[in-house]
C-alpha cells in the first residue's frame, strides 16, 4: 500500500485516496473549434508509461482536493506532490 | 502412550501440564509448551503423512516454519482447518489431527502406487500426460487433478471465528527475535524509538535457546530472557510473539499475522483467533535468521531424515531424541553441536563429515567426547520404508565424484547438515537486489531498495560476537536517524566456539547400478532426476526450470530447497549459481488463513450499510427491505400475505388514486454555493442554466466527456448564489467527484464550491391526486396552489415548527412535492405525513412501486442511464443546448451517435397483455431465425403496468423513433421464453404531461 503525501493533509495511506489519470492531460477550452483527432486524443488516449509519471489523485476519504502526484509507475517511488494548480 | 524419546531433566516444557490429544484416532499425551511435531516424536511416532505425488511415507524434517511435510489436517472447537504444520501447532487439550494425501490411512495407502509407477510421473508430467484426448480433460483429468492436489481440505461451513485487523505505525519493526533481533530492538529501544518485535514461535530468543554460548556473564538463554523482560517493561515498545511478518509491500509497509487463539483449545470471549496487522515502519531490521540446508541422498525423504539443527532443537527445548541411534551427517561445524547434544544426553551419535581433515574448537570437542567420526564420508542413501533402520554409507573421494568402501550402518534417524541459508524472503520482498555471497554459498540482501537493513545470520553473518555487535549498531544507528537521541548501549562480551569452513559439497553421487530417489524439494516430490530431465529437455531459465518441475513451488515456497535446486543446475550446466539466479520470492513467506486476510468484512459487514432516519419505522411497519448500492431500502410494505407484486401493485394502484408517500433520503444531494455557481452548472448539464430564477427547480442531465450519460436530477436555486442539486442515489459520490474535479483542476477560475448535503436532509416525496391536499395541511399558512407553488417550484415553509424545504417535482408523473427536512426530524417528518395523511388514504410505497410508476411515464432512470447511452437515446436530446458548450458536447458528433437508425428508448407491451417480459430480453424480428438471431434492442426496465393493468417494458431499440408500432419478438434464452411484443411509445400513461402541472 502505497503511502502518499497529500499537500494539505500530510502522510496518509493509499486506501484514502483515488487514482485519477494523468496529470498532464489539458482539457480544450470551452467554445473552442476542434478537430475530430484532437478530440479523440483528450478523451480517449493515454500514455502508459514506464517511469516518472504525473499523475491526479483525489484525497476521495480526506479533504477531497485533488492534486498530483509524480510517481514511478514501475518502482511506485513517489517524488513529489504538488496542489492541483501548483506545476512541476 | 508413554514417552520413550522424552528426556527427564532437559526442555522448556512445563512438566506439571499434561495435555492429552489424538492423532489419526489414536491418544497420546505431551505437555504444555509441546508442538505436535515434538509430542509425537516423544512418543516415537515419525510416520506423519503420504508425499504430494509418490505418496511415499513422510515424517518430520524441520522444527518451524521451514517444515516442507509433516502437516495435518487439525479439527478445533468443531472447525477443521488444512494445512497446519505439525512443527508450528502447540498443543492443546483434546487437540484432534489426521494425517492427509493417504487413504484410506497413513500406514496402508492406496495411492502409494504411484511410487511405482514414478517412472510414469516425471518432471512436466502435467503437461505431457494430460494433453489428449482433448475431451478426457474436463471429466477425466481435471477431476483427478483436483483430488490428489493440495494438502488435506479446505472446511466448506461458515466459520464461527472473529478476525481482526489492524493498523499500526512505529519507528522501527524488528522482525525476528533471535540474538540479532533482540540486540537491535533493545539498541533502538533505549534510544527512545517506537519499536515492534515481531517472533514467529511461541518463545522468544532464536538459536539463543539452543546454542552453548555466553553473552556477558549469562548463558545466551539467560540473556534473551532478561532482554525480553525489559522489553516487556517499556512503553515504546510492542513485542509479540506467535507473529509472523510474511509480507514486504510498498512504502515500507509490512504485513504481520498474530495467531491469538490457534494454541487455545477455544477461542476466548472477546478474543479474535487471528490478527492481521498492518505496519507502517519509518525503518525495518530484518533479522530473520537462517534455515539449515539439506544434504542430498538416496532417499533422503524417509521418516527419520531431519535436519540437525531440528534434532537440536527437539532436544534442547522440549527433551526429546529424534532417535537412539542417530547418524549425522554434515559438511560443515553445526552437525558437531548437535552430535555433542546427544552425547552429553547419554545417547552415542556417529558423525559423517564430508570434509577431509577440518579443525575447529567444536570439532576438538567432539573428539574429545570420544564420539564416532568419520571424515571423507556420506550417505549414500537411507534404508527403511516407514522410518529410517540403516544407512548405506561410503567413502568418497577427494574431486567428490567416486564412492568406495560402501558399507550398512545401523541408526534410527540421520541429522543433516548443509550449512545455512539465510531467510532473505522479506529483504527481497521490498525490492532489494539481493547478490550471491561466494563465502556462505548462498545468497544475501544486497543494496536496499526501501527502509530495510538486515542484520545477523540473515545477512550471512554466522558468528554471534560480529551478529551482536552489527546489531547493537544498527539499532543504534536507525533510532538515532529517527529520535536523534544520542543514547548508545555498550555491547556485551561474547563467549563462543569458533568454527571451520563448510564444504562445498550437497549432492551425493550415486553409486553404479543404483537408481535411488535423492529429493531437492520434500513437498512437491521434486528429485535431482526431475531436475536433469528438465535440463535436458532444454529448460534453462531457473524460473521455468521451476515451473516444469514444480521445484519450490509448494507451500514452503522451497524454503529448505531452492538453493540445493540452484546448485544442482548450475552443476550440471557448469556455471556458477548468481548465473543461474534465484526465483522470485513473494508475499506470504508462510500461509495465512483467509480469514485473517479478510478479517471483519464478512457477511454483513463486508461493505457499509445506510439508513435512512425513518428506517426505524419502516421495519415497524412490516417493509421488506432490498440492497440500493450500500443503502438498505423498503421495497414493499407487506400487508398480510400479499407478495412482492400485489403489494407494489397495491401500492402504485394508491399513488394513482390517492397519494402516497415515499423516503427519497437516499437520494445524492450537493449544496453548491458561490458566484460562478450558475456558470458551474452550465457547464457541466447539457441544458441552459444562466437563467433559472431563485425559487426554481430545473431538470439536467450531465455527461461524462466521452459524451454517455453519467447522472440526471433536479437542481434548484435556493437563493441567489446557492443551489441544491440531487443526484440519483448510486451516482452520488461519481457525481460529487465530477464536479470536485472540474472545479480544483480543469476551471480553478470559478468561484464556486461544493460539498455533499446526503446526509443532512431526510426526504418525503408525496405523490398523487390528493398530495396537494395533504400539503396543504401540512403546512397550513402556505399557498401550495398551482399558482401559488407550480410545477418545478421551490418554497420554504414550517413544519409544525421545524424548518422544511418544498421542491414541487416529480418522479412518478402524478401531481408531487418533495418535502426536505433536516435529518434528525426525517422521523418526526414522516410520521406526521402518514399522520395527517389518513384522511386522504395515504399509503407508504417502496422502490418496487417506484420503479413501476416512472417505468410507466418513460421516466429514464438507472437501467436506461447505463454507461452506454446518450442523452438521444433516452429521448433527452431535446434538453441538449446548441448554443453553449458544455462536458461531452463535443462527442455527440461522433458518427455513431448520429447515425439515422441510433437506438432510441421506447415501450413494449406484450401482445397478449398477459405475459411480464424479463428484464434483459433481447428484441428480434424473428423469433425463430438461425443463430446468432440478429439482435435490434434489449428491455431495460419491466413493470406491470398499474394504469392499463397489463406487463409494460421499457426498452433501448435500434431506430427507436420509426418503430412505434412494430411487431416484434422478446427473447429471454435465461427463461427460456419467447414473447410476442408491440413497440408503443415510452410515455404510457399520460404521454402529455398534465398531471404534474395540474
Amino acid at each position: 500500500m502505497l503511502h502518499i503525501k497529500c499537500p494539505h493533509c500530510g502522510m496518509r495511506s493509499q486506501n484514502e485516496f483515488a487514482y485519477g489519470g494523468d496529470a498532464s492531460v489539458k482539457r480544450p477550452e470551452l467554445n473552442k473549434e476542434i478537430s475530430d483527432l484532437e478530440w479523440d486524443n483528450f478523451v480517449y488516449l493515454r500514455k502508459s508509461l514506464r517511469g516518472k509519471h504525473l499523475e491526479l489523485w483525489q484525497h476521495i476519504s480526506g479533504c477531497r482536493q485533488w492534486f498530483k502526484v509524480q510517481r514511478d509507475t514501475a518502482t511506485h517511488e513517489i517524488f513529489k506532490t504538488l496542489k492541483a494548480n501548483e506545476d512541476i | 502412550m508413554s514417552q520413550n524419546f522424552r528426556l527427564k531433566n532437559i526442555g522448556l516444557i512445563n512438566r506439571d501440564k499434561k495435555i492429552s490429544f489424538k492423532f489419526n484416532g489414536k491418544s497420546y499425551f505431551g505437555y504444555e509448551g509441546d508442538t505436535i511435531a515434538s509430542a509425537l516424536l516423544a512418543n516415537g511416532v515419525h510416520l506423519i503423512g503420504r508425499s504430494f505425488k509418490y505418496h511415499r511415507p513422510r515424517g518430520f524434517f524441520g522444527s518451524g516454519v521451514d517444515e516442507p511435510y509433516a502437516i495435518v489436517q487439525l479439527y478445533r472447537n468443531g472447525e477443521s482447518v488444512a494445512n497446519i504444520k505439525t512443527t508450528e501447532q502447540e498443543l492443546f487439550e483434546g487437540l484432534e489431527a489426521t494425517s492427509v494425501n493417504c487413504w484410506p490411512n497413513v500406514n496402508f495407502d492406496i495411492g502409494a502406487i504411484n511410487n511405482f509407477l514414478k517412472i510414469f510421473l516425471p518432471a512436466g508430467f502435467y503437461y505431457k500426460t494430460f494433453m489428449w484426448p482433448k475431451s478426457f480433460w474436463h471429466k477425466v483429468y481435471e477431476p483427478f487433478i483436483r483430488k490428489a492436489a493440495g494438502f488435506g481440505v479446505a472446511s466448506t461451513k461458515h466459520d464461527k471465528e472473529r478476525y481482526e485487523h489492524k493498523y499500526e505505525y512505529c519507528d522501527l519493526l524488528v522482525a525476528g527475535s533471535g540474538p540479532s533481533g533482540l540486540a537491535s530492538t533493545y539498541a533502538a529501544a533505549k534510544n527512545g524509538a517506537r519499536v515492534i518485535l515481531a517472533e514467529d514461535k511461541p518463545r522468544f530468543g532464536g538459536t539463543l535457546l539452543t546454542s552453548e554460548v555466553n553473552i556477558g556473564n549469562q548463558t545466551g538463554k539467560e540473556w534473551a530472557e532478561s532482554i525480553i523482560a525489559e522489553l516487556k517493561e517499556m512503553p515504546n515498545v510492542i513485542i509479540k510473539n506467535r507473529s509472523q511478518v510474511f509480507g514486504y509491500y510498498d512504502h515500507n509497509m509490512l504485513v504481520m499475522s498474530e495467531r491469538i487463539s490457534d494454541h487455545l483449545p477455544k477461542t476466548k470471549k472477546y478474543s479474535p483467533k487471528e490478527r492481521l496487522w498492518y505496519i507502517r515502519a519509518k525503518e525495518v531490521i530484518i533479522s530473520s535468521g537462517s534455515i539449515e540446508r539439506p544434504l542430498i541422498f538416496g532417499n533422503n525423504d524417509t521418516p527419520g531424515v531431519i535436519l540437525s539443527s531440528a534434532a537440536k532443537e527437539y532436544l534442547k527445548v522440549y527433551g526429546v531424541l529424534v532417535g537412539k541411534k542417530p547418524l549425522i551427517f554434515t559438511n560443515n561445524d553445526s552437525g558437531y553441536e548437535t552430535a555433542v547434544e546427544f552425547k552429553k544426553n547419554g545417547v552415542d551419535p556417529v558423525i559423517l563429515d564430508t570434509r577431509k581433515n577440518p579443525k575447529s574448537e567444536i570439532i576438538n570437542e567432539a573428539k574429545n567426547l570420544d564420539i564416532d567420526i568419520k571424515f571423507s564420508y556420506v550417505v549414500v542413501a537411507a534404508k527403511g520404508y516407514k522410518k529410517v533402520r540403516s544407512a548405506e554409507i561410503a567413502k568418497i573421494s577427494e574431486d567428490k565424484k567416486e564412492l568406495s568402501i560402501i558399507e550398512n550402518i545401523n541408526c534410527d534417524c540421520i541429522c543433516v547438515s548443509g550449512f545455512w541459508t539465510p531467510t532473505i524472503h522479506l529483504a527481497s520482498q521490498s525490492g532489494n537486489k539481493t547478490k550471491f555471497n561466494k563465502d556462505i554459498d548462498a545468497f544475501v540482501p544486497g543494496q536496499s531498495k526501501q527502509e530495510e537493513t538486515t542484520v545477523g545470520s540473515a545477512n550471512g553473518i554466522f558468528t554471534l560476537e560480529e551478529t551482536l555487535k552489527n546489531s547493537f549498531d544498527m539499532g543504534y544507528e536507525l533510532s538515532k536517524k529517527i529520535t536523534k537521541n544520542d543514547n548508545k548501549i555498550s555491547v556485551p562480551s561474547v563467549v563462543e566456539k569458533k568454527s571451520t569452513e563448510h564444504d562445498k559439497f550437497w549432492c551425493v553421487p550415486l553409486p553404479k547400478g543404483k537408481n535411488y530417489k535423492r529429493f531437492l524439494d520434500f513437498q512437491n516430490d521434486v528429485a535431482v532426476s526431475d531436475v536433469e530431465i528438465a535440463l535436458k529437455e532444454g529448460y534453462r531459465s531457473i524460473e521455468h526450470v521451476k515451473r516444469y518441475t514444480t521445484l519450490g513451488m509448494a507451500t514452503d515456497q522451497g524454503k529448505t530447497s531452492n538453493l540445493n535446486g540452484l546448485q544442482l543446475v548450475s552443476n550440471i550446466e557448469n556455471k556458477i549459481v548468481p548465473e543461474i539466479g534465484h526465483t522470485t520470492f513473494r508475499p506470504p513467506y508462510t500461509p495465512v488463513t483467509i480469514g485473517a486476510i479478510v478479517g471483519r468484512e464478512v457477511g454483513k459487514h463486508s461493505k457499509p450499510t445506510r439508513k435512512s432516519p425513518i428506517h426505524k419505522w419502516h421495519n415497524e411497519s412490516n417493509a421488506v427491505f432490498v440492497d440500493a448500492g450500500v443503502w438498505v431500502r423498503p421495497r414493499y410494505y407487506k400487508q398480510g400475505n400479499e407478495t412482492l407484486f400485489e403489494g407494489s401493485k397495491r401500492e402504485a394502484t394508491n399513488v394513482r388514486k390517492n397519494v402516497g408517500v415515499c423516503d427519497v433520503t437516499t437520494l445524492g444531494k450537493i449544496d453548491i454555493k458561490g458566484p460562478d455557481a450558475a456558470e458551474l452548472l452550465n457547464r457541466v448539464y447539457t441544458n441552459a442554466w444562466l437563467k433559472l430564477p431563485v425559487g426554481k427547480a430545473r431538470y439536467g442531465v450531465m455527461l461524462r466527456e466521452d459524451g454517455i450519460v453519467m447522472d440526471d436530477g433536479t437542481t434548484t436555486r435556493i437563493s441567489e448564489n446557492h443551489y441544491h442539486m440531487t443526484t440519483t442515489t448510486a451516482q452520488a459520490a461519481n457525481v460529487l467527484s465530477h464536479l470536485e474535479y472540474y472545479i480544483q483542476v480543469v476551471w480553478p477560475e470559478l468561484n464556486v464550491n461544493v460539498v455533499s448535503t446526503t446526509e443532512q436532509w431526510a426526504g418525503a416525496a408525496i405523490a398523487g391526486p390528493n398530495s396537494r391536499k395533504l400539503l396543504q395541511k401540512l403546512f397550513p399558512n402556505l399557498d401550495v396552489s398551482n399558482e401559488g407553488l407550480p410545477f418545478m417550484g421551490y418554497t420554504e415553509g414550517n413544519l409544525f415548527g421545524i424548518f422544511a424545504r418544498i421542491f414541487r417535482i416529480s418522479f412518478s408523473g402524478e401531481l408531487a412535492y418533495e418535502v426536505n427536512v433536516g435529518s434528525d426530524n426525517g422521523n418526526f417528518m414522516w410520521k406526521k405525513i402518514i399522520e395527517i395523511g389518513k384522511e386522504f388514504e395515504i399509503q407508504p410505497y417502496g422502490t418496487e412501486a417506484l420503479s413501476t410508476l416512472r417505468i410507466e411515464m418513460g421516466h429514464v432512470a438507472g437501467s436506461e442511464l447505463d454507461g452506454r447511452t446518450i442523452p438521444y437515446d433516452n429521448s433527452l436530446e431535446g434538453l441538449v443546448s446548441k448554443k453553449k458548450d458544455f462536458i461531452g458536447k463535443r462527442s455527440l458528433n461522433r458518427k455513431a451517435f448520429t447515425v439515422e437508425d441510433r437506438q432510441k428508448v421506447v415501450g413494449v407491451v406484450p401482445i397478449d397483455k398477459k405475459t411480464s417480459i424479463p428484464e434483459g430480453s433481447h428484441l428480434v424480428k424473428d423469433a425463430n431465425a438461425k443463430l446468432p438471431n440478429p439482435k435490434l434492442g434489449y428491455i431495460s426496465a419491466s413493470c406491470w403496468s398499474v394504469e392499463h393493468d397489463n406487463p409494460f417494458s421499457l426498452a433501448i431499440l435500434r431506430d427507436g423513433k420509426n418503430m412505434i408500432g412494430q411487431k416484434l419478438f422478446a427473447l429471454s434464452p435465461l427463461k427460456n421464453k419467447s414473447i410476442a411484443v408491440e413497440i408503443v411509445s415510452s410515455h404510457y400513461v399520460d404521454p402529455k404531461g398534465e398531471r404534474v402541472r395540474s
